[in-house]
């Protein structure tokens, strides 16, 4: 079946198996491969993309329920020029990450969440990052970066 | 360049931001499943239901008829063409005899031994078809009984003819005459049974592998998520495969953590290697995490009973301690180490027990295989230790932190009696430190202020010490290592100045990319951005071992080290020719080559052109070029150590507990990047704390089901499951390596545990609750409540 999908600002046209997962269509057939999958029970928040803005996990929703949104994905944050978005820079800055791989979900799960939650206060962050495993940093930086990108997007 | 020289380098102790984060940041990491290759395949293991069982049959016919399937491998096809797994450490019992080592085929022989033991490998051209004629795959299982527990193994099924009585080996170590002695003419002893839970390490990456193979040139490549390429390929071509080391190479490129279980030979990666070279293709594994609780080597999983002798002042005397460990279906790579050298030689702790006797009996289960999971054997050490003392003291009427004081080791170096050589330390500065820091002076009035609530408040000590950066070489072959332990590092001069550097450790998250590039900019004088580290690569770097025990910097770097050593000798030669000086008149600081007494000078990157651009050289004294590498072999381990104090506060009600402060005072000696360090020691405090409170690893005692197989029933720990963290640093260099330091990567994971069981005990000792068991989890916490109730 044809699913229309608007990727980091690019429209593409995809070819797919009605059972194609969103996360399949982004790493399979766009080599968007910043979205990574880290269970199958939809608990680690690895595969989290932005679907019109808001968070969603990639591996938990179907490509054709995505037919003719807006997504997108860590490669479509940074500038043009290759700035990075102020929540990835939080994160470079604070340390909020190591090996990496939770990352791409965090950073974008981080973005949502201050965009719904500008004023969070440090408690409410832990909560509001309960989608997302990361089995590196013991959190605490994670939580300084969001606070920090918080702040960032908001000046 | 000694160890104190060396800490008062530019970019030493700067907590420079990470260079790798950049391609993290953005979608740019390369992991192992982000790789395809030309004529990729993928393959699904068919994996055992049964915890044990007789393979009567396996028909593949119907499954190879299906659309894609390229075949299907069975025990079978690759009996006689194969060797099995290998183990790394040949362990001998108290009587003299080698440890029982049975085969551990890549597929299995006649029978499986735990869920999830790899029956047969379906290759087809998508991941899909090879699920599906996974299904297809009709195997006729003779159910047989399994034991999971540990204290079920003596009196199971044997799962291995060759340990019929399912024992692979009684270990001892230590005076058993000399402490039973002691403990006879003991004023107190102390005695404590406890269980340290089997775990999960669950790296968020699964784990993955894509083998391939070129007919035309005779050569494998295998992209492996792993923590030591070397190590992998030497294991596999040397032990399973027969094949010669230089037509295989192990591309370990980004690893989305490891915490040691990524560190093993797996038959997962034997499997796609060989395979690929039947159907001469590439194939493609990548672990779906239902696969990764099955299949990952898990941790832990010891049972003890522990014993304390004492004079009346609370003086230690003697330490008796008796461990039954539970290795698993078969032996991992490192498994038959971990519950003997990496955790009976810690159990001094840090304290002056004249005596220690300590015996291990290693039972074979139907579990998935236990092997290091970050720590390895010392956080089971530190767990028995520190939750004993803190248990003496409660005992003798002494707080926690007087124990532990009248107990310390004070003067090093300091020979413990179970085989180590602790080199420094100053354990009363950090626990002294860890006071301060954790605001003890003021538990009492935040206890009553919880008691107001109708909360119990608890405070915990642990004051941990662990063995890291493991060797040296020739020690640990006579201790039954079959490798080296060594490090290798290349440094690469280009002309212009700037430097690559190849290491054989490996990073999955550590950050090598700039700490160990702080280093050589340290050393060059010259920027950290002029600095490449390159690793995870058996056909670029030399040699190496990889990355665990906290190796890394010590060892790993400390072999970059004498490469510079290399270069600077040479690069002052080059100098003297250049300002027409004698070698010896040569100094080098700041980048600058000096002649001693003048202002003469040149700097250093006017010595790499000229080693490359050789017309002005001493060609007839020196070799034009500036490449150096180097191999060290550590002279003792280090001995990172230090005291965690936690405090919990506990609802009667509900049994929840929940951390309300840590304190982490560490001594990792020399630090060169201190945000790198801390962001190490949250990730370890959070799975010890997770440990503690949370993760547990649960097999159905009859039948050998995983009943913790997925995130929805293993607790993970998550980020409003924890405080915020308060960490201090002492700083007792390392004396044997050039660097002073350590190692940090796995002291939050050993330390803290106890700290926290020791709290909720602490909490709940006036509710009558003497002994608990991890994880605190809240039915198991209000259990414990309830039943000491009388
Ligand atoms: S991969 Fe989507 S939540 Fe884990
Ligand atoms: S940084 Fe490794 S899982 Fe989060």
């Amino acid at each position: 079946m044809q699913v229309q999908l608007k990727v980091n600002g690019k429209a593409s046209t995809l070819d797919l198996a009605p059972n194609t997962l969103l996360v399949q269509a982004l790493r399979e057939h766009l080599q968007l491969t910043g979205t990574h999958v880290g269970c199958d029970t939809a608990q680690c928040g690895a595969c989290t993309v932005l679907l019109n803005g808001r968070a969603v996990k990639s591996c938990n929703m179907l490509a054709a329920q995505a037919n003719g949104a807006e997504i997108t994905t860590i490669e479509g944050l940074a500038a043009a020029d290759g700035t990075l978005h102020p929540m990835q820079a939080a994160f470079k800055e604070c340390h909020g990450l190591q090996c990496g791989f939770c990352t791409p979900g965090m950073v974008l799960s981080a973005i949502d969440l201050c965009k719904q939650h500008p004023k969070a206060t440090e408690a409410e962050i832990r909560e509001l990052l309960e989608g997302n495993l990361c089995r590196c940093t013991g959190y605490h930086n994670i939580v300084r970066a969001v606070q920090q990108g918080a702040a960032a997007m908001a000046a | 360049m000694g160890a104190s020289d060396f800490a008062n380098l530019p970019h030493i102790g700067e907590s420079v931001r990470r260079k790798e984060d950049y391609r993290f940041l953005t979608g740019g990491g390369q992991y192992t499943d982000d790789v395809n290759l030309a004529h990729q395949r993928y393959a699904v293991f068919v994996r055992s239901p049964h915890a044990h069982a007789v393979i009567k049959s396996v028909d593949v016919t119907k499954a190879e008829a299906m659309p894609g399937v390229a075949k299907v491998f069975t025990g079978k096809d690759v009996e006689g063409k194969m060797g099995g797994l290998p183990c790394g450490w040949l362990i001998h019992s108290i009587d003299g005899s080698p440890m029982k080592e049975p085969p551990h085929p890549v597929l299995a022989q006649g029978k499986v031994r735990y869920v999830g033991d790899h029956v047969a490998v379906v290759v087809a051209d998508t991941i899909e078809q090879a699920k599906n004629a996974a299904e297809a795959v009709e195997v006729d299982y003779d159910v047989l009984p399994a034991a999971v527990d540990v204290r079920d193994a003596p009196k199971g099924t044997a799962l291995h003819d060759a340990a019929p009585d399912n024992c692979c080996y009684r270990w001892a170590l230590g005076d058993k005459a000399q402490t039973d002695a002691a403990f006879a003419k003991a004023a107190h002893v102390t005695k404590l049974d406890l269980i340290n839970n089997r775990l999960i390490p669950n790296a968020i990456e699964p784990r993955a592998a894509i083998g391939s193979y070129n007919r035309a040139t005779d050569e494998y490549t295998l992209y492996v998520a792993n923590q030591n390429p070397h190590v992998e390929r030497l294991l596999m071509t040397a032990f399973v495969l027969s094949l010669p080391e230089h037509k295989v190479r192990v591309i370990a490129p980004d690893v989305g953590g490891g915490f040691g279980s990524k560190i093993y030979l797996y038959a997962e990666d034997v499997a796609v290697t060989w395979a690929a070279k039947q159907l001469n293709c590439s194939i493609k594994w990548t672990a779906e995490r239902n696969e990764s609780f099955v299949s990952d080597a898990h941790g832990r999983d010891h049972v003890s009973h522990a014993e304390m002798a004492m004079d009346k002042d609370g003086k230690f005397l003697a330490l008796r301690v008796h461990t039954d460990a539970n290795l698993g279906a078969y032996l991992s790579t490192f498994g038959s180490s971990v519950p003997t050298y990496l955790y009976g030689t810690l159990l001094a702790g840090q304290y002056a027990t004249p005596q220690i006797y300590v015996e291990v009996d290693a039972w074979f289960t139907n579990t998935a295989p236990v092997d290091a999971y970050r720590g390895a054997g010392r956080p089971e050490a530190s767990y028995l230790i520190e939750r004993l003392v803190t248990r003496c003291g409660w005992e003798l009427g002494l707080s926690q932190d007087e124990i532990r004081r009248r107990n310390f080791i004070t003067s090093f170096p300091y020979q413990t009696p179970v085989a180590l050589q602790y080199d420094t330390g100053d354990f009363p500065a950090c626990l002294d430190q860890a006071n301060k820091l954790a605001d003890v002076a003021g538990f009492d009035a935040r206890r009553k202020a919880s008691e107001a609530k109708g909360l119990k408040r608890g405070i915990g000590y642990s004051s941990y010490i662990e063995a890291c950066g493991l060797a040296p070489s020739n020690i640990a072959g006579a201790l039954g290592a079959r490798a080296g332990l060594f490090e290798c590092g290349e440094v690469r001069v280009h002309p212009t100045g700037s430097v690559t550097v190849f290491t054989g450790s490996h990073s999955h998250g550590q950050g090598h990319e700039t700490s160990f590039a702080q280093l050589v900019a340290a050393r060059l004088g010259i920027s950290v951005d002029a600095v490449e580290v390159v690793h995870g690569d058996t056909g670029r770097i030399p040699f190496g071992m990889g990355t665990y025990g906290s190796r890394s910097l010590s060892v790993g770097g400390s072999a970059i080290m004498k490469a510079l050593d290399k270069i600077e000798a040479k690069a002052k030669k080059i100098a003297a020719h250049l300002m027409e000086a004698s070698d010896a008149d040569i100094e080098f600081t700041n980048g600058e080559f000096k002649v001693k007494g003048t202002d003469k000078k040149i700097p250093f990157g006017q010595v790499a052109l000229t080693a490359y651009v050789p017309h002005n050289y001493p060609l007839d004294k020196l070799e034009p070029g500036l490449d150096e590498t180097a191999f060290y072999d550590p002279t003792n381990f280090t001995y990172p150590g230090g005291t965690h104090i936690c405090e919990v506060e506990i609802d009667p009600a509900t049994g929840r507990t929940r951390v309300d402060r840590f304190a982490a005072v560490d001594d990792f000696g020399t630090i060169v990047n201190p945000m790198i360090v801390e962001g190490q020691v949250h990730g370890g405090l959070t799975q010890g704390i997770g440990q503690a409170l949370l993760e547990n690893c649960v097999y159905d005692r009859e039948t050998g089901q995983l009943l913790t197989g997925s995130f929805m029933d293993y607790a993970m720990p998550h980020a409003d499951d924890l405080p915020d963290f308060k960490l201090g640093h002492v700083c007792t260099p390392c004396t044997h390596n050039p660097i002073g330091s350590k190692g940090c990567g796995e002291a939050g994971a050993i330390g803290s545990p106890p700290a926290v069981i020791n709290a909720v005990l602490d909490a709940l000792r006036p509710l009558g609750v003497k002994d608990f068991d991890m994880p605190a989890s809240p039915a198991r916490v209000w259990d414990a409540i309830q039943s000491a109730k009388p």
